[in-house]
């Protein structure tokens, strides 16, 4: 142990390694090739697992149909990059035999419960505090060696220890996301009906499984539907060992990867059949009538009109008149594309069921005797906001100032049990399990306030709590003083105002919008400028359009970083290249197109408060726009499809090798 | 991102710190904007950091009799916003509004830019095609040299040991003159994929003289004499340019390939010379 960072790095420097090269795979299609080198010697064939799901009958749909349309398509490896790397400090107190870790997590109670696993310390010695956390996208949804090693060093030498990582660091020793080859077949009618799909899914896991590395390809093959309305579906997933940085979680989490796939597939379709892309999505749609919705991958979409944010979008860019700009525009030469996504997602994670560590989330809140209110959330938001929607909802619900609630999280010894904030869940399980407890306790407020005004039916609003027969008042807190005071109690009611709910969701929520991309492609460079970017978004309902706006224009920065710009490059020896922000690029600020946001507002049935999530929208939404756009730029040339990300000399390769086709 | 341990000058007059560096072990520390992240990632050692910054007037501009002279440790956002500079050599200005970003252009210099040599660097485009001088001295030495001599290949200069670069001597433009600096920046680092700088003279509808001069493609920034032969004798500019980069070694990355840098340095060179010839009067 270094007593600063800089005698660490000298030191760590004094170490010299001996490596004995072995055989080396970076690619999962390499690395499932006969004769590749095992990433693992006790598993030679590099395949930790495969996973079928099936629904309805697919050969029948194959047989019947009249057109079939495949193609590779893939989700490239990504670096999640938050602006916050990894760090933990640990403090070991020997006297109470207690250890206090800090660290940049999303779960601070899972990792709790694992870590007292690991270094085989009863639980409730353990506290894991969470400050603001700067950032996660699911890399911090994640147990790592750092948070054990630093712990146990503590205890070993009685003395604080913190690890702060670096960007290189992070670069190779958090998770990375994405890492899909995919191989798609669409069967159709010739009119466009969409019959059925076959799914051939390669996951590139890295050399081991992190927390939930397996289950990310699982969420991709259960939204391979998308808002279509067709029943029969076969897929497979390969999950395949690479001597690469683990995938896991990464915003999105196997939605990205599945939307890209089926929204790059109705395009393929659309192109095959010379129809219209928005016209074939509008004919395939879930009908609005139709909800809740059974899909062939046994999911039941909870409310949805599919057709209302696509038909905003369109008529936000005059879609008919935008096509015939692209007509003079190709009859000038120039390469001008309009891209549709039409995208669903699986929010608000989960019925406890469908995940290893329960679904539900939890919320107390407490009245203060002054009237102030505390609210002790068990979801660990990270940048969501949510000290600010749960405030919010809190005010609204108890009819008192949003300045008077404070809401507190990420301390395992102040916060009741939680789950965290991942999969867009913090509002549509932790806001609702909020939402209940403060039913709780705004009946046990009125009950107090009926006492004090001698009455039987009383109103909260404003601050005060009002007789609706005299209109005499009391206000909140002086209700919430007698009811610490107790110096008289209402019918079979105990004293103090808090309230605890744990909170389990019947449903997943399944939000859903329409993004269109208008670009035009530099035919001399493969330059790509996005014209116009349009996102419609419907996260059910909206509780804070600010907070909602932050979300959908950071997703979107993210979508476009992978249709545009990002990807982990390995060498064949399992090499990083990509191994700093100066050769990996993540999406900056002047990079950003204008982002023409707006929403339509289906609420959802499965949660009192109506809401979806949104955190994860714009990523999920943008990059199949982004692609369809350039892809439709290009169609004159006869390009069909590209992969990720769009590089302008990828770009200029296939006008080159489209103008000699 | 540690640094190794380093002793540490700061200098507070040329001469002290030119006797300073008679110490071949010294590194020579400008804006920082290339040393201290190389320092970081212990890619550099030094021994010794002697420090410029407190060395007075090394960051002066100032024109006389058609030449302009800027201290090494003039800033990029100096030289982006010098009235001298955007007066005389607007070039070079327009050239350094593109380096970086906002706190790089207030730190960075001019003298610890090129005395660096990033290959994809974007000043040494302008200096080319400006014709630019560059002074170098050490305790026992004076010299001048010219900007395309001093670019020797990728991060190495024609500095000796002991020696600093002091100022840049630009001659003039003729106001009369169009010039251009178009980039295509990488992603990541902001670095320049391809960066071409031009000038251009008018005589009539007629191009009188013309300077290119191109960064980022190969190890070193270059003018291309064909090119501006061609033009010069008459050529339109999609001729003159089509072989701009050919026959030249180019890098490659995982971003562009040797072959695309070629083809961006014909296709730029095109584009500064449109925007270079509207300039022009």
């Amino acid at each position: 142990m270094a007593t600063d960072r800089y005698l660490a790095a000298d030191a760590a420097d004094l170490v010299e390694v001996d490596y004995e090269p072995l055989a080396a795979v970076a690619d999962p299609e390499k690395a499932l090739a006969a004769g590749a080198p095992a990433v693992h010697p006790q598993w030679p064939d590099n395949i930790a697992f495969t996973f079928h799901q099936e629904g309805g009958d697919t050969e029948g749909a194959f047989r019947d149909a009249e057109v079939v349309v495949r193609q590779r398509i893939t989700s490239q490896r990504l670096i999640p990059t938050a602006m916050e790397t990894r760090g933990v400090v640990a403090e070991w107190r020997a006297g109470e035999r207690s250890l206090t870790l800090y660290s940049s997590t999303q779960i601070p109670h899972l990792l709790r419960t694992l870590l007292a696993g690991i270094l085989g310390m009863p639980e409730n010695h353990l506290r894991v505090i969470t400050p603001e956390v700067g950032g996660g996208f699911g890399s911090k949804l994640n147990v790592y060696a750092e948070e054990a090693l630093a712990a146990f060093v503590a205890m070993r030498i009685n003395h604080p220890v913190k690890w702060i990582e670096s960007r290189r660091e992070n670069f190779q020793a958090t998770i990375h996301g994405r890492g899909h080859v995919d191989y798609f077949e669409l069967a159709a009618k010739r009119d466009g009906t969409m019959l059925g799909l076959k799914l051939k899914l390669i996951q590139d896991l890295g050399a081991y499984h992190q927390l939930l590395t397996p289950a990310i390809p699982t969420l991709s093959v259960l939204m391979m539907p998308g808002l279509y309305n067709f029943p029969n579906i076969s897929a497979d997933i390969v999950g395949v060992f690479t001597n690469c940085v683990p995938t896991d979680a990464y915003r999105g989490a196997g939605r990205p990867e599945a939307t890209h796939g089926i929204e790059r597939m109705v395009d393929i379709l659309a192109a095959e059949l010379q129809m219209d892309p928005a016209a074939i999505r509008l004919k395939n749609f879930v009908p609005a009538n139709a909800f809740p919705y059974a899909t062939a991958t046994g999911l039941s979409y909870d409310s949805g009109n599919y057709a209302a944010p696509l038909k905003q979008a369109l008529d936000a860019v005059e879609y008919p008149k935008l096509r015939e700009e692209q007509k003079r525009a190709r009859a000038a030469g120039r390469l001008m594309g309009i891209g549709i996504s039409t995208y669903g997602e699986i929010c608000a994670i989960g019925p406890s069921p469908a995940t290893p560590a329960g679904g539900w989330e939890s919320a107390t809140v407490k009245i203060e005797p002054t009237g102030k209110v505390t609210v002790m959330t068990g979801a660990s938001p990270h940048g969501q906001g949510e000290e600010t929607t749960f405030a919010q909802i809190a005010a609204d619900e108890l009819g008192v100032d949003i300045d008077d609630v404070l809401v507190v999280h990420g301390d395992t010894a102040v916060v009741q049990y939680g789950i965290g904030t991942f999969g867009s869940r913090g509002t549509a399980i932790g806001g609702t399990a909020l939402y209940y407890a403060l039913q709780d306790l705004k009946a046990k407020v009125k009950k107090f306030g009926a006492m004090l005004l001698d009455t039987q039916k009383v109103t909260l609003a404003g601050g005060t709590c009002t007789d609706e027969v005299s209109g005499k008042s009391v206000s909140f807190a002086e209700i919430a003083g007698a009811a610490y005071r107790a110096l008289k109690l209402p019918p079979d009611t105990e004293p103090g105002l808090v309230a605890t709910r744990f909170w389990e969701p019947p449903n997943f929520t399944f939000p859903f919008g329409a993004h269109i991309v208008v670009s035009e492609v530099d035919r001399d460079t493969g330059a790509i400028e996005i014209r116009r970017y349009i996102a419609v978004d419907d996260c059910g309902k909206i509780i804070n359009p600010l907070i909602v706006a932050g979300q959908v224009h950071g997703g979107v920065a993210q979508g476009l970083g992978q249709a545009l710009w990002e990807q982990a490059v390995y060498d064949d020896s399992g090499q990083l290249l990509t191994g700093e922000l100066t050769d990996y690029a993540v999406p900056k600020a002047h990079l950003m197109p204008w982002i023409e946001s707006s929403h339509t507002e289906t609420p959802s049935p499965v949660n009192p408060l109506g809401v979806k999530g949104v955190g994860e929208a714009g990523t999920i939404g943008c990059s199949p726009a982004v692609v369809n756009s350039v892809v439709d730029a290009l169609a004159p040339l006869g390009v069909r499809h590209i992969d990720m990300p769009l590089t302008p000399e990828k770009i200029w390769n296939a006008i080159q090798q489209g103008g000699r086709a | 991102m540690i640094p190794q341990a380093f002793d540490y000058s700061s200098p507070r007059s040329l001469h002290e710190a030119l006797v300073l560096l008679e110490n071949g072990e010294h590194k020579v520390l400008a804006g920082g904007m290339s040393l201290v992240p190389m320092m970081k990632l212990r890619l550099a050692t030094p021994g010794r950091v002697v420090d410029l910054s407190r060395v007075p007037d090394l960051n002066r501009i100032a024109e006389s009799g058609g030449v302009v002279r800027i201290g090494a440790m003039a800033t990029h956002h100096e030289i982006e916003t010098s009235p001298v500079v955007r007066g005389q050599c607007p070039l070079l200005s327009e050239a350094a509004s593109h380096i970086g970003d906002v706190q790089v252009r207030n730190m960075g210099t001019i003298g610890g830019s090129i005395a660096h040599a990033d290959p994809a660097a974007d000043y040494p485009a302008a200096l080319v095609a400006l014709e630019a001088r560059v002074r170098l001295v050490s305790a026992h030495s004076d010299r001048t040299l010219d900007a395309a001599d001093f670019f020797l290949d990728a991060f190495t200069t024609a500095l000796a040991p002991g020696e600093i670069v002091l100022e840049l001597e630009i001659p003039a433009e003729d106001s009369s003159e169009g010039y251009r600096y178009e980039k295509v920046a990488h992603p990541a680092s902001g670095f320049a994929v391809v960066g071409v700088a031009v000038r251009i003279k008018k005589n009539g509808a007629a191009i009188s003289m013309a300077r290119i001069g191109v960064t980022g493609m190969g190890p070193r920034a270059f003018r291309d004499r064909a090119a501006e032969k061609l033009l010069e004798e008459g050529a339109d500019i999609a001729r003159a340019t089509a072989a701009v980069g050919a026959g030249q070694e180019a890098n490659a990355d995982l971003y562009a390939s040797a072959d695309y840098r070629r083809h961006l340095a014909a296709v730029h060179a095109a584009r500064a010379l449109t925007v270079a010839l509207s300039r022009a009067s």
